[in-house]
């Protein structure tokens, strides 16, 4: 296996950053509301994740240790401005309803823990993969919530206004609580069992 | 005057950072182990919280929006709050010891706590004042540390407790963040 494809896949189940290293947690369950929100935040995720990480791997060897979380904090928060001002311009209404998160990517804890951890120690590619892989993993968590809780929660899917399932006699008495905050913690608390229990992750 | 207590019990409450916004989640479920480490992780951060929206208003009102960078802000921002935790870091440091060395470690891990960020950015979303700011940014500090100093009580408690094994240690946290979410959910009516 080349070591492209063993620091891609590795962020996908073994370090899971939802489900293994629980970080990050506050975008996946604030915008895992919708199939639409999940789409929208795992673009915006993944562009910042993928840049961040090649940027900060070509610049490594240039920045002096001591300020090196601050320089990577500022390409993150630019970086993550840019992605705002694209997402108000081409698609205001996803921006609207992804509110503070989208630019709360500056301070998620994956992107700079994967700047520090990894992409200051190893080169272009290895870093591009690897942030190709967290991001993925990211994406299949976020989006594996956001079905649960629309299917449950609505009783019926759509994505984009396109209306595409709905479970019959079930979505007069969705189990609304799932669309409500505390939902998100009931399914990530049941799904980071269930993984457990299958044996996908491991006890503490 | 009322609308100031309007703002701080709302944000403390009904829209708790943790509960109904998940802010913070890292702290949240990272140091919620241990009451003592709760309670000063949850004061860190009220504190940090209410000087960087002081600090971040005025920056926001008189620099970004007259010379029309309001685009500007989520870089100044970061930047305001990472160099305001270098300088309490500082400060607290040389005056007092014993509180250096309760708060010390948490410190550096609130430049990246999105609840503290986040409070700012609410801050110029909702249009506030300079003190509704504040007492939103207080409001927001003083929900943090309450549920964090309530969840780390009922961990303690956890940690005895005959939970099935899959659920023991975070999903339980999530399960009982669940219920917690849904006792707050009765202050709705409140404001």
């Amino acid at each position: 296996m080349s070591s492209f494809e063993k620091n891609f896949r590795r962020g996908i189940v073994r370090s899971n950053p939802t489900f293994v290293l629980m970080l990050g947690l506050c975008p996946t369950l604030a915008v895992s509301t919708s199939l639409d929100n999940a789409i929208g935040m795992t673009a915006a995720f993944v562009f910042v994740l993928v840049a961040s990480n090649i940027l900060i791997s070509l610049i490594h060897g240039l920045v002096p240790n001591k300020v090196r979380i601050p320089v990577f904090i500022v390409i993150i928060a630019t970086l993550v401005s840019i992605v705002d001002l694209m997402m108000q311009g081409f698609v205001p209404a996803l921006s609207k309803s992804l509110g503070i998160y989208l630019p709360l990517i500056t301070v998620n804890c994956i992107v700079l823990g994967r700047a520090e951890a990894f992409a200051s120690k190893h080169g272009v590619l290895d870093s591009m993969a690897d942030a190709l892989g967290i991001g993925t993993g990211f994406g299949l968590a976020i989006l594996l919530l956001s079905f649960i809780r629309q299917l449950l929660g609505t009783g019926k899917l759509d994505l984009f206004g396109h209306h595409l399932f709905t479970i019959p006699g079930f979505s007069e008495n969705p189990v609304s609580v799932l669309m409500l905050p505390m939902g998100a913690f009931l399914v990530v608390g049941t799904l980071l069992a269930l993984f457990r229990w299958m044996g996908v992750t491991k006890n503490e | 005057m009322n609308n100031l207590f309007v703002v701080f019990f709302s944000m403390a409450l009904v829209n708790n950072m943790i509960l109904a916004k998940f802010l913070g989640l890292c702290p949240f479920f990272g140091v919620s182990k241990k009451t003592k480490s709760a309670v000063s992780m949850g004061i860190a951060v009220l504190l940090v919280m209410l000087i960087s929206s002081a600090v971040t208003w005025p920056i926001y009102y008189y620099i970004l929006v007259p010379y029309g960078v309001e685009v500007m802000k989520t870089v100044i921002f970061i930047l305001v709050i990472a160099s305001l935790v270098q300088i309490i870091e500082m400060a607290i440091k040389r005056t007092n010891v014993t509180l250096y060395n309760a708060l010390g470690i948490y410190l550096p891990l609130i430049t990246t706590n999105c609840a503290v960020l986040g409070i700012t950015f609410i801050n110029v979303n909702q249009v506030y004042s300079f003190w509704e700011a504040v007492f939103a940014a207080g409001g927001a500090g003083s929900g943090f540390l309450l549920v964090l100093l309530i969840m780390s009580g009922i961990r303690e408690r956890l940690e005895f407790s005959d939970t099935p094994k899959a659920f023991k240690g975070t999903p339980i946290a999530f399960i009982t963040a669940m219920l917690l979410g849904l006792s707050f959910l009765a202050f709705k009516g409140m404001v």
